[in-house]
């Protein structure tokens, strides 16, 4: 019986790492998929306030087959869930490739290097490095904000973990984590002309993909670009546009007073507001701005953040046309679990009365 | 990376469930509470070519002074000094004695002052006003660092990316610290037979 098997998938297990090829750092899809030159999408996953399983399964089930990896949020905006490394070891479980956000906010430089050997071994080949939001952004403001590393020493601390098996100590690692690193850009807070420059200290300190804040405001992010490309760093990084549907001019207002780092121009919420159906509108707004930035030189990929809203992921994605008619690695079940499945399905609803008299008489 | 969150957060709830009193302490948050102005902060920034120029001239005479400190003892003279630095270096930068200060890579802005205390650059969270995402009354320490750095002869180091801070290190002196690698280096340099023979 043979099993017909998606490009990137080991073919002994759906989760276990791909084979290493040269110049690749991690045995993961993303990387892959970037070092092809495809146009990547990624998402978020909204984590769960909850103990079960399902929960992280059912809101990953929803972007299969449309998207590359999907980020495991830790405690974004300072607000407890469930955390990344949970939810990364449910996805890597399934076969997904998950993204491992790592925020400085809530551990330390031990509790870190803990964790990206814990996720490595689980099978996570993407880590997002990131500052994290400061805790008065979440529900327990009165929690120790901790940052004792920053993203930058902390993206330089996974590299040398990976590339000089060691720890930040010095000590030897046995076994050090294969993983493609990634950091967090915002084109659109101050200082503006600081923030390509920044970009290359990333890079500098070991970043390989970058995913953006969101992106509202389509000629200040190609002004970014542009030095972004001046400067050569679009060659040696793999930038993602962040991008999402706003749900209405309210919610847009909201956001733009509330969520620190978020630019909204007036623009948008005229326009949203001038909208018959807002959350129509919205998600046309978001795909009009892929289409805009999948255009611009040394776009990647696009990250989508469609919180609360995952369901419309999918439509992004598809009427937006970036994936060109690839198809990102879609949960099958397997052509074994398919005729168990049947089988299953057999004794459980079709009426058999079998009573040991009867399998006397047919057995003769 | 910040998300997109619903018109009532969780922040908010728990805002609301909070004891209400008539008493409303000051400020935002303790940090802002016992720094009341950065007027001096700011001065510093504006002339941080001065003081990059005058920190050089300061550091030579530090290391000149090296057959002194060591005369004395590094170990003794670690105590007056730090009580010296500790108020000039409050006053100046409003500096909290890391013990490993970087002033000179960062356009005279202490890193320290970040709610963060990032210091590799700004984070996400800047406002569109230049001020800090977790206090909103202060300029980002980042926003000023860049602009200090712009005026300074060797602003380009603060391209370098920055070791995570040793918090062992807290509470000592960052001048005597400084002179003494810098007398090490120096002696390293004039006689290398010796060093290569040690090490």
């Amino acid at each position: 019986m043979s099993v017909r098997h998606q490009r990137d998938e080991n073919p002994a297990g759906i989760h276990l790492p791909l084979d290493p090829l040269p110049g690749h750092t991690s045995r993961g899809r993303l990387e892959r998929v970037l070092r092809r030159g495809e146009f990547a999408v990624t998402t978020e996953l909204n984590p769960p306030d909850s103990a079960d399983p399902e929960d992280v399964y059912n809101r990953a089930k929803i972007f299969d087959g449309w998207v590359d990896a999907i980020n495991a949020v830790d405690a974004s905006g300072a607000n407890c869930h469930m955390s990344s490394v949970g939810i990364c070891a449910l996805l890597t479980r399934m076969g997904y490739a998950p993204i491992m956000q790592i925020a400085c906010r809530d551990k330390n430089r031990i509790a870190i290097q803990g964790d990206v050997l814990g996720g490595a071994a689980m099978g996570v080949a993407n880590m997002l490095c990131l500052t994290g939001d400061g805790v008065q952004a979440g529900d327990q403001p009165g929690a120790k904000p901790v940052f004792d590393l920053d993203s930058m020493s902390l993206l330089e601390t996974i590299r040398i973990m990976r590339d000089n098996g060691k720890f930040l100590s010095g000590r030897k690692l046995t076994t050090p984590p294969q993983v493609f690193l990634g950091c967090a850009v915002n084109p659109f807070a101050p200082p503006y002309d600081f923030r390509p420059i920044h970009l290359g200290k990333k890079i500098a300190a070991g970043a390989q993909f970058a995913q953006t804040q969101y992106c509202f405001d389509v000629p200040m992010f190609k002004a970014f670009m542009q030095k972004a490309r001046d400067l050569g760093h679009t060659e040696k990084i793999f930038l993602l546009c962040g991008v999402g549907p706003l749900a209405s001019a309210k919610t847009a207002k909201w956001i733009r007073s509330n969520v620190p780092g978020i630019h909204i121009p007036d623009a948008v919420i005229k326009r949203l507001e001038g909208a018959q159906d807002q959350k129509k509108e919205g998600k046309q707004l978001c795909i009009d701005i892929i289409n805009e930035v999948k255009e611009i030189p040394g776009v990647a990929g696009i990250h989508v953040m469609a919180y609360r809203q995952e369901e419309y992921v999918a439509e992004i994605v598809d009427e937006s046309g970036v994936l060109k008619g690839r198809q990102p690695w879609k949960r099958e079940i397997r052509r074994d679990d398919q005729i168990v499945a049947q089988r299953l399905d057999h004794i459980l609803h079709d009426e058999i009365t079998e009573t040991q008299v009867d399998m006397v008489k047919t057995a003769h | 990376m910040s998300e997109k969150q619903p018109a009532v957060t969780q922040a908010t709830l728990v805002k609301k469930a909070a004891p209400k009193s008539d008493y409303k302490p000051a400020d935002v948050s303790p940090q802002r509470r016992v720094q009341r102005t950065f007027a001096v902060r700011l001065w510093s920034i504006r002339h941080s070519r001065l003081l990059e120029w005058f920190y050089s001239r300061f550091a030579d005479v530090f290391l000149l002074l090296h057959p002194l400190w060591k005369g004395i003892g590094y170990g003794r003279v670690e105590a007056p000094v730090k009580f010296v630095e500790k108020r000039v270096k409050g006053f100046m930068f409003d500096c909290r004695m890391c013990g490993q200060c970087i002033l000179s890579s960062t356009g005279m802005s202490c890193p320290m002052n970040c709610p963060k205390q990032l210091r590799n650059g700004p984070c996400g969270g800047v406002r569109a006003n230049g001020n800090c995402e977790v206090e909103p009354d202060m300029p980002c320490v980042w926003v000023k660092a860049w602009e200090g750095s712009r005026n300074m002869k060797h602003g380009d180091k603060i391209l370098a990316v920055q070791k995570p801070v040793d918090q062992s290190l807290r509470e000592t002196s960052a001048w005597l610290r400084v002179t003494a690698q810098a007398a090490a280096a120096r002696e390293a340099a004039q006689n290398p037979q010796n060093t290569g023979a040690s090490t």
